[in-house]
């Protein structure tokens, strides 16, 4: 255990960053960003993940086997998001769907933003 | 095979773990990790009895073409409730919480696990996890099969899909804090001189089924908390109708699954290196190179899950890469198979009833690894995908391979946990039973599925039934052969002739202590001068 004392005041500093952002994340939910909409959500998300490991969880102020944990985290991340894009972005799309499909819901992914419709909620 | 030269009868310790303390409340509230391992060692053989029952009658139903016993909607619940039971509830945990509990502590000189109340906790949350997943099943269960496919387990649900979800969820957690446990402890309780090439091969291979324990598992509940998030809040994840992708949950099931498969094989990967230096009293051919397979399989098995969507809507193109990539992965697979026969070549190999299982594991994991590659290769997956080639396949790996790795480790170590011998002759025979059996009920399920049988269906045409039975015949002579090590477990326990601390004459600190060992294990810490397989000095250059 490595015994470093945090001034109170970064705790709080770090919180209120924390809730602002939670704050914007929601406000920015009621602009349609188009395909935008997502990555800013994601950002946000990321940036916030990133506060909390570094300073709630003390990352910053460790060394050694600790990083190397996190790094390995984040690697095995990047492993299974990167190689299922890899199906996603060459699976072979069809215009045309089967007859249980609603012709809206193909391929979400080739969609241009201004031609995507939103996607229809279930009643 | 004792070679000792002057015979002294046994006696057993006057004060050991086992009789240190008595009552419920010293085994229900213990930490010592040697009773949480007997804690785990009933509750998985609970499982595995009724998980083997499930298995008995759906052989039975196959017997005829038309089904001998169910509707097909029993059949598709049995087959589901059995594939998660065996592998959540028993073969997952098997190695690692009974042996591993058992072993690593003692294995590299330290007197507990690093977190031993943590230890207790996790055998509490995975008895929470498997009262909450039997419930499921007995309100009704599920009908998915283990691999929990959307859109059929939340769409199309109809059965306690979610209910069962939370258990398999909870047991994750279980997964999650042995894992990190072992981690911790073979990272830092390992006694001065045992330095990490000195350690055992088992306890390399615990470490690596740790790593993917911490990895995969939370993958795993995640993907079961969105089924839940997607059923009860309408979130579109997997939904079509609501914006998701059905297969993006086969992505996350299987960057899971294929890890998981590798929990099962890893540690009886381990077991089967001990056995066979034990049983041949030689150091393992090449060392560092099976330690480091250990390792190599934990990385690389993250990076394959796709080769079981080949057939089901992944692109072609990520399909290539996948095939590629799994061929890599039977590299350290088969390291360890070549290092394994190396090691037995000019040894003076025992055939007592470990060494039965190890030679057995060999073989069957052999046939179950090469399988794997046939199903690996894109073009003759479209064949046998689906069929009964690819539960030959699995079954080969798991029952052949990782559940052969359990039960031996079990009779080499029995006389440690419990410092009684069994009947070496019963041992040898259950051996034989169970290779047999086994081969009859799996052999031809290869045949079957090369001619087209699909798997996960209660009937079949006529055609396909000699071959059928031969593998309900087999399944019994298997369920006998499991049923024999169960009776004279018992009656060892009970009246077997005193073991001593160390009858095979095997090497490794676990042999230095007297059996059943004592609460603390070591009464001073060892040092350790030398690697656990010092077999001797001409020996210890073969290698
Ligand atoms: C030598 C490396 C291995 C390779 C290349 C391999 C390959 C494959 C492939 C391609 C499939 C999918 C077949 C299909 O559905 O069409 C499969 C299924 C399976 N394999 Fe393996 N395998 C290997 C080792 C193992 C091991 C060691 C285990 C377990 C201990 C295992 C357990 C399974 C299971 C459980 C399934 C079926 C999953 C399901 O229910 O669909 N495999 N394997
Ligand atoms: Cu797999």
């Amino acid at each position: 255990m490595s015994e470093h004392v945090l001034p109170k005041r970064l705790y709080f500093v770090i919180f209120v960053s924390l809730v602002v952002l939670t704050a914007i994340t929601t406000g920015v939910a009621f602009i349609d960003l188009g395909p935008f909409n997502t990555v800013v959500a994601l950002v946000i998300a990321v940036f916030k993940a990133t506060l909390v490991v570094l300073f709630f969880m003390h990352l910053k102020y460790q060394t050694g086997m600790t990083r190397v944990v996190i790094v390995a985290a984040l690697l095995w991340l990047a492993v299974l998001i990167g190689i299922t894009m890899s199906d996603v972005f060459t699976r072979h799309w069809t215009e045309k769907g089967s007859s249980w499909q609603r012709s809206s819901i193909i391929s979400p992914y080739r969609q241009t933003a201004s031609a995507a419709p939103r996607l229809p909620r279930r009643a | 095979m004792s070679t000792v030269a002057v015979e002294v009868t046994p006696t057993l310790p006057e004060v050991h773990y086992l009789n240190a303390d008595y009552g419920w409340r010293s085994w229900l509230f213990t930490t010592d990790h040697k009773r949480i391992a007997w804690l785990y060692l009933f509750a998985i053989t609970g499982f595995f009895a009724v998980g083997g029952l499930m298995a008995t009658l759906m052989r039975l139903n196959l017997v005829e073409p038309q089904g001998a016993l169910m509707e097909p909607a029993s059949y598709n619940k049995l087959f589901t409730a059995h594939g998660l039971i065996m592998i959540f509830f028993f073969l997952a945990p098997s190695i690692p919480t009974v042996l591993g509990n058992f072993l690593i502590p003692i294995m590299i000189g330290a007197r507990d696990v690093a977190f031993p109340k943590l230890n207790l906790l996790s055998w509490y949350i995975f008895m929470l996890a498997g009262s909450v997943f039997m419930l499921a099943v007995i309100r009704g269960g599920v009908d998915t099969g283990w691999t929990l496919y959307t859109p059929l387990s939340t769409t199309y649900a109809n059965g306690h899909v979610l209910s069962a979800a939370v258990g398999i969820f909870i047991s994750g957690f279980s997964s999650i804090l042995t894992g990190l446990n072992f981690m911790v402890t073979i990272h830092k309780m390992r006694a001065p001189g045992m330095t990490w090439f000195r350690l055992p091969l088992f306890i390399w291979s615990l470490y690596a089924t740790s790593v993917i324990f911490v990895l995969a598992m939370p993958v795993i509940a995640i993907t079961l908390a969105l089924i839940a998030l997607e059923r009860v809040f309408h979130v579109g994840i997997f939904d079509p109708a609501l914006g998701g992708d059905p297969i993006l949950f086969q992505h996350l099931f299987w960057f899971f699954g294929h890890p998981e498969v590798y929990i099962l094989i890893l540690p009886s990967m381990g077991v089967i290196s001990e056995l066979v230096a034990a049983g041949c009293r030689k150091r393992v051919f090449g060392y560092s190179f099976v330690a480091f397979s250990s390792v190599a399989i934990a990385a690389i098995s993250f990076m394959v899950w796709g080769l079981h969507m080949f057939l089901t809507g992944q692109s072609v193109y990520a399909g290539f890469v996948f095939s590629a990539l799994s061929f890599a992965v039977a590299i350290p697979s088969a390291i360890k198979v070549f290092n394994w026969t190396a090691t037995m070549h000019k040894a003076s190999v025992s055939y007592d009833a470990p060494m039965l299982y190890a030679i057995g594991f060999i073989g069957l994991f052999t046939i179950g690894g090469l399988t794997g590659l046939f199903l690996a290769s894109l073009g003759t997956d479209v064949h046998l995908h689906d069929t009964y080639f690819v539960v030959a396949h699995f079954h080969y790996v798991m029952v052949g391979g990782a559940i052969m790795g359990y039960l031996g480790g079990l009779h080499l170590w029995w006389p440690k946990m419990t410092g009684k011998l069994y009947p070496e002759a019963w041992a040898r025979f259950a051996c034989l039973l169970v290779f047999a059996g086994f081969n009859l009920t799996f052999g031809p399920q290869f045949i079957l599925g090369y001619l087209g049988m699909p798997r996960r269906y209660a009937v079949y045409p006529p055609e396909f039934q000699v071959l059928n039975v031969m593998s309900s015949a087999g399944a019994s002579i298997l369920a006998v052969g499991y049923f024999i090590p169960l009776v004279y477990f018992t009656w060892s326990a009970f009246k077997g002739p005193v073991a001593g601390p160390n009858p095979w004459g095997a090497k490794g600190l676990e042999w230095t202590i007297p059996s059943p060992p004592p609460t603390n294990n070591f009464d001073v810490t060892p040092i350790v001068t030398q690697e656990a397989y010092a077999y001797g000095h001409e020996e210890a250059h073969v290698g």
